[in-house]
């Protein structure tokens, strides 16, 4: 891997993740060694059924690889106690789904607080930030509103303040346009790529959106479980015509 | 930057009871629909075990002839005693049969329905002691509420049929401290079964790793 002094944020270290499905032995992952920059905006490309989600989960923290390490801010996941990958997850990353896994029965506010409830902060504290960050997507007046009552764009946008809520160094996007139009999806990106320029937040994003590759610093290929090649951005040559 | 992994904080009981009641009143309807089948089971069980302790308080005072009347009615009386018969007991038995599985079923699909819930919940930071005493929280709060309704239900239903059948003496009789024992217990049955019902996915669910608690059937 090629390291410019910067510290890695994340590392895998020949993951493999295989699951099991009564008889059948499907190995979504076959030995992932890689490694990724601070402040790096990366995107994991490759089709469905790739390995890219399972991916996502293993460098998020949020499944046991079968073997491998993974080390996050080099700290080795499989080390840390119940506690601790909490505090992982709430502190250090931040989230995001195609799904955008909003909780149904919240509103945007409460969302976006949840994280920063886990983590101790008191009322006002929370509050306030969960303001302040719901006008950053551009949803202050639309904080009383459940999911159900929002478009698609804008419960992406909530969940991409709530992933913020405790001002993660990672986050991980999984598919964030999947579910958007393509406005929408733009919209996304641009919002994804400010906080990486102008906070210095790492992004990784597992993806198949072309619109993705324009403001990623790196590019990571998979391919049945293997990373089939890794681009820098400066070497891509694919331009991205006018769509839509 | 910080290298270090620090430990998360376990919030305190009150956050989590705030949490949970709001949790419940946001999706009033659903969860009255599982207390709603909580209330029907422990109706049936209140409703034999009172009828049977308002027939043993009215019996010694009626006539012979209402006497006679209860007997050929179907009524089994043992020892001076009515509900302690084999049929009786059996009865019984069976209505606490049918209420374990409907209080365990509906909450099982309660929780097992959230599964997705969890998972988000996981990767936000929570704890899985938080999980478990959410849910733990909801299973009481169902279990008490559903309870006493039912049990309210049951006893007047038994004592309503007991009197169009006896007349007022139902009434006047009326075995109040056994009523109130018998709210009691069917208070104690349904949180017990409540939490039975949501203890075992919620501590499955606690555990998972969050991306296999998201990839669950919602």
């Amino acid at each position: 891997m090629e390291l410019q002094g910067d510290h890695n944020v994340v590392r895998l270290s020949e993951v493999t993740k295989v699951f099991r499905m009564g008889n059948n032995r499907v190995e979504a992952l076959k030995g992932i060694n890689f490694a990724i920059k601070a402040g790096e905006y990366l995107s994991i490309m490759g089709p469905s059924g790739s390995g890219k989600s399972t991916l996502f989960n293993m460098i998020g923290a949020l499944d046991k690889p079968t073997t491998g390490r993974v080390f996050i801010d080099e700290v080795d996941v499989a080390q840390l106690d119940a506690y601790e990958l909490a505090w992982l997850r709430c502190r250090k990353i931040g989230y995001i789904f195609q799904t955008f896994n909003l909780i149904m029965v919240m509103t945007a506010i409460e969302n976006v607080t949840l994280p920063m409830i886990f983590a101790g902060m008191n009322r006002d504290e929370y509050m306030e930030k969960g303001m302040e960050l719901l006008r950053l997507v551009g949803l202050a007046e639309r904080f009383q509103h459940k999911p159900p009552e929002l478009s698609g764009g804008q419960q992406q946008r909530v969940a991409v303040a709530r992933a913020l809520a405790n001002s993660p160094a990672i986050i991980l996007a999984d598919e964030p346009t999947g579910n958007l139009d393509l406005t929408t999806g733009e919209e996304i990106i641009t919002l994804l790529k400010h906080l990486s320029t102008e906070r210095g937040v790492t992004i990784i994003s597992a993806t198949h959106d072309i619109k993705m590759l324009n403001v990623s610093d790196r590019i990571v290929w998979i391919r049945d479980g293997r990373i089939d090649r890794v681009e820098e951005r400066r070497d891509l040559k694919i331009s991205v015509g006018e769509v839509g | 930057m910080s290298q270090s992994v620090e430990r998360q904080v376990v919030l305190p009981f009150a956050q989590v009871v705030r949490i949970s009641f709001n949790s419940m009143r946001v999706r009033l309807a659903r969860s009255l629909i599982t207390t709603a089948s909580l209330a029907l089971a422990i109706a049936f069980v209140a409703y034999i075990w009172s009828g049977y302790a308002i027939l043993n308080s009215v019996w010694p005072h009626i006539d012979s002839s209402v006497q006679e009347d209860i007997l050929s009615s179907g009524y089994e009386m043992t020892d001076g005693h009515f509900g302690s018969s084999p049929k009786d007991r059996w009865l019984a038995i069976l209505s606490l049969i049918v209420c374990v599985v409907g209080i365990v079923n509906a909450q099982l699909m309660a929780v097992t329905e959230r599964f997705r819930e969890i998972g988000t919940f996981k990767c936000l930071g929570a704890l899985n002691s938080f999980v478990v005493r959410i849910f733990v929280l909801e299973g009481i709060y169902q279990g008490i509420f559903g309870g006493l309704i039912g049990s309210i239900l049951g006893i007047l239903v038994a004592t309503l049929t007991i009197t169009l059948k006896l007349g007022w003496s139902a009434i006047v009789f009326w075995p109040a401290l056994k009523m109130l024992l018998t709210i009691a217990e069917a208070l104690f049955l349904a949180a017990l079964l409540s939490l039975l019902g949501v203890m075992y996915p919620a501590l499955v669910a606690a555990r998972m790793e969050p991306a296999v608690a998201l990839r669950a059937e919602a």
